[in-house]
């Protein structure tokens, strides 16, 4: 946290403070996100603070022995400062996103909370949340079904399309949670198939049934962390490298890279890692003349062999 | 910011606070400790940066003129406090989950500022239940920040925007109306002074920095305005559904035989589908991806979009 946080992070801790005397310095310290050695520190900043005059019945009074924080003549600033525009327009963008979930019942909550937070922000706070949308997608119909397993604590049974493999397979889950990333929906789940965690995106999933089955997922089943995206590469998949015009570049947005290189006309060179050959050689294909695969050379002429294979099919002038 | 100049701004604000009635920039320099006592025009620099950096954290400093027509300062309680605020069990929940939805993109600052304030207020949100339900947005695009300043501000933004599908890459000048994610992607809405119309763009194919242009609330949202709408507009402008009639090998083509509308058994290895489609070129690529599995029979132009991409993979 840089120090130019440290003003306003002040004028929260105070707040806090008072409205919770005897609160221990380690979980403040988590609350407010540092350490306890800087806690203790703004701690001494604020016991040297006060109304002017700064004679000792002016200064905010501040003690922390044995851990606990206890503070005293610092009704000045008892109150938190408003919200700040961006502060609430966060919180209230999420909420209306929220409204828009499927299966979500407590809209009337939303609304009140909305309302709520727009008194307790600056001004303009409502304002600019209505000019920052984030839309998510209808959903599919598999939503309502694995919530049911969810609730009831019972595997699934899915029938799960796997567009880069072109294949649908029969799989047994059980659900952990539901995801929303991005607008998108997504069944975290132990997949006894895979025997490890996967996120199934649930417009994909064809089919999908309530096993009369217990959820017993092993101990390793822990939720995966998705600060990186959903999309995670293993590091031992093969790197591959393509080149894509102007019109690929979409191929850059759409899956992680680890390397993306600008080659002057919108053109560019990305190198990233593929589960397996058959993906690649679909995606040299769907990009036809706008990209092509530079490395490693053999895939380069799968994908010609597979091209002239299917061109094949046109050359009997029918 | 300096530990000396942090407890001389938080000096500022109690006083500031405190008082009744306006102070002079003379009165303060005597009552909050750390501002130079012989230099006027040091005094002058030091108070107008900190005044400029306690409205830059959204506190209200208030210029009056007091009864002998002399400039004071004070901060008006009602405008700096958080009002009283008390959240019912389920509207603690609703919170909990929408602050979590922006954990580490752009705004993931703003959120956890909100519910520390909240929280400061004696507001319990319910964030540590665990709930079978995650909610997140990314934003990826490094414009986003500049964007959502520029329509929080209300300000022109100019940047270098890549055309879809071809290389060059222009000028462009833009008053931001919102902006809106879409199946994890972001566009801008505005209006587009070049042309002088409205578009979308898209966040992905800035180049470069988004520079803000002229003064902040400069700006006006037309009223009839829905963000949401102008990108759908971009989205569904093929809308007539047309038929195409596929041939495809047995035990392939998963993806594509799940979206038949009609299946016919072939005798000789192959089925034949029938399609629903509104786009020949997207189609087109999906088809082309499956390679020999598949064959167009109709209609010319979807046949003819598979056979370029093919002949494009094949060069």
């Amino acid at each position: 946290m840089s120090s130019a946080d440290r003003l306003p992070r002040l004028l929260a801790l105070v707040p806090y403070l008072m409205s919770h005397q005897g609160a221990e310095v380690g979980e403040v310290a988590k609350l407010f996100g540092v350490t306890e050695k800087q806690l203790i520190d703004d701690l001494q900043l604020v016991w040297m603070c006060g109304l002017p005059g700064h004679t000792p019945g002016d200064l905010i009074d501040v003690s922390w022995d044995g851990g606990e924080i206890l503070i005293d003549n610092a009704d000045t600033i008892a109150r938190p400062l408003r919200l700040a525009v961006d502060e609430a327009s966060a919180l209230i963008v999420a909420l209306r996103m929220l409204a828009d979930l499927p299966g979500f019942d407590n809209r009337d909550a939303l609304a009140r909370v909305i309302a709520k937070l727009e008194q307790a922000a600056a001004e303009g706070a409502g304002a600019v949340s209505n000019q920052v949308a984030v839309e998510v997608d209808a959903v599919p119909d598999a939503l309502a079904t694995v919530q049911d397993a969810l609730r009831r604590g019972r595997r699934l049974s899915l029938r799960y399309y796997v567009p880069g493999r072109d294949e649908i397979t029969p799989r047994e889950v059980d659900p952990i949670r539901v995801v929303m990333a991005d607008g998108r929906a997504y069944l975290e789940g132990w997949c006894y198939r895979a025997e490890g965690m996967r996120l199934f995106r649930l417009d994909r999933i064809l089919g999908v049934e309530v096993l009369e089955v217990p959820a017993n997922p092993p101990e390793e089943a822990e939720p995966m962390d998705l600060a990186e995206g959903v999309f995670r590469p293993s590091p031992t998949d093969e790197l591959v490298e393509l080149e894509v015009t102007a019109a690929g570049r979409w191929v850059a947005e759409y899956y992680p890279c680890e390397q993306v290189t600008e080659l002057g006309e919108g053109r560019l060179r990305v190198a990233l890692r593929a589960r397996d050959q058959d993906w690649v050689v679909r995606l040299a294909l769907r990009l036809g003349d706008t990209g092509k695969v530079v490395a490693p050379a053999a895939l380069a002429r799968r994908v010609a062999e597979e091209a002239r294979a299917a061109l094949a099919l046109y050359s009997d002038g029918s | 910011m300096s530990r000396r100049k942090t407890e001389r701004l938080l000096n500022l604000v109690i006083c500031l606070l405190a008082t009744r009635r306006p102070l002079t920039a003379e009165q303060i320099r005597q009552a909050v400790p750390g501002y130079d006592r012989d230099s006027d025009e040091a005094f002058q620099r030091m108070f107008e940066r900190d005044k400029n950096e306690l409205r830059e954290l959204g506190i209200p400093i208030r210029v009056e003129r007091d009864w002998e027509g002399e400039l004071g300062y004070r901060i008006e309680r009602q405008a700096y406090e958080l009002p009283e605020i008390k959240l019912e069990p389920d509207e603690a929940a609703v919170l909990g989950l929408a602050a979590q939805v922006w954990q580490r993109a752009a705004l993931a600052g703003a959120a956890s500022g909100a519910l520390l304030k909240l929280r400061a207020a004696g507001v319990e949100t319910d964030e540590a239940s665990a709930r079978p339900f995650e909610l997140r947005v990314d934003t990826p695009d490094p414009a986003f920040p500049a964007l959502w300043e520029a329509v929080r501000d209300r300000r022109v933004v100019r940047f270098d925007y890549r055309a879809a599908g071809r290389g060059e890459v222009l000028t462009r000048t833009v008053e931001p109306w919102g902006v809106v994610s879409r199946r994890g992607r972001w566009y801008l809405v505005g209006h587009d002074r070049d042309r002088g119309a409205p578009r979308v763009f898209r966040l992905s194919r800035i180049a470069g920095e988004v520079r803000p242009v002229g003064r902040p609330g400069q700006v006006t949202v037309p009223e009839d305005v829905d963000i949401r709408a102008m990108v759908d507009y971009q989205d569904k402008r093929l809308a007539t559904p047309r038929t195409a009639t596929v041939r495809v090998r047995q035990g392939t083509c998963q993806g594509l035989r799940h979206r038949a509308t009609a299946t016919r058994p072939g005798a000789d290895g192959w089925d034949e589908l029938e399609v629903t489609f509104h786009d020949p070129d997207r189609l087109g690529a999906w088809i082309a991806s499956l390679g020999a599995d598949v064959r167009v029979l109709d209609p010319p132009d979807l046949r003819d979009a598979v056979i370029r991409r093919l002949k494009g993979a094949l060069a």
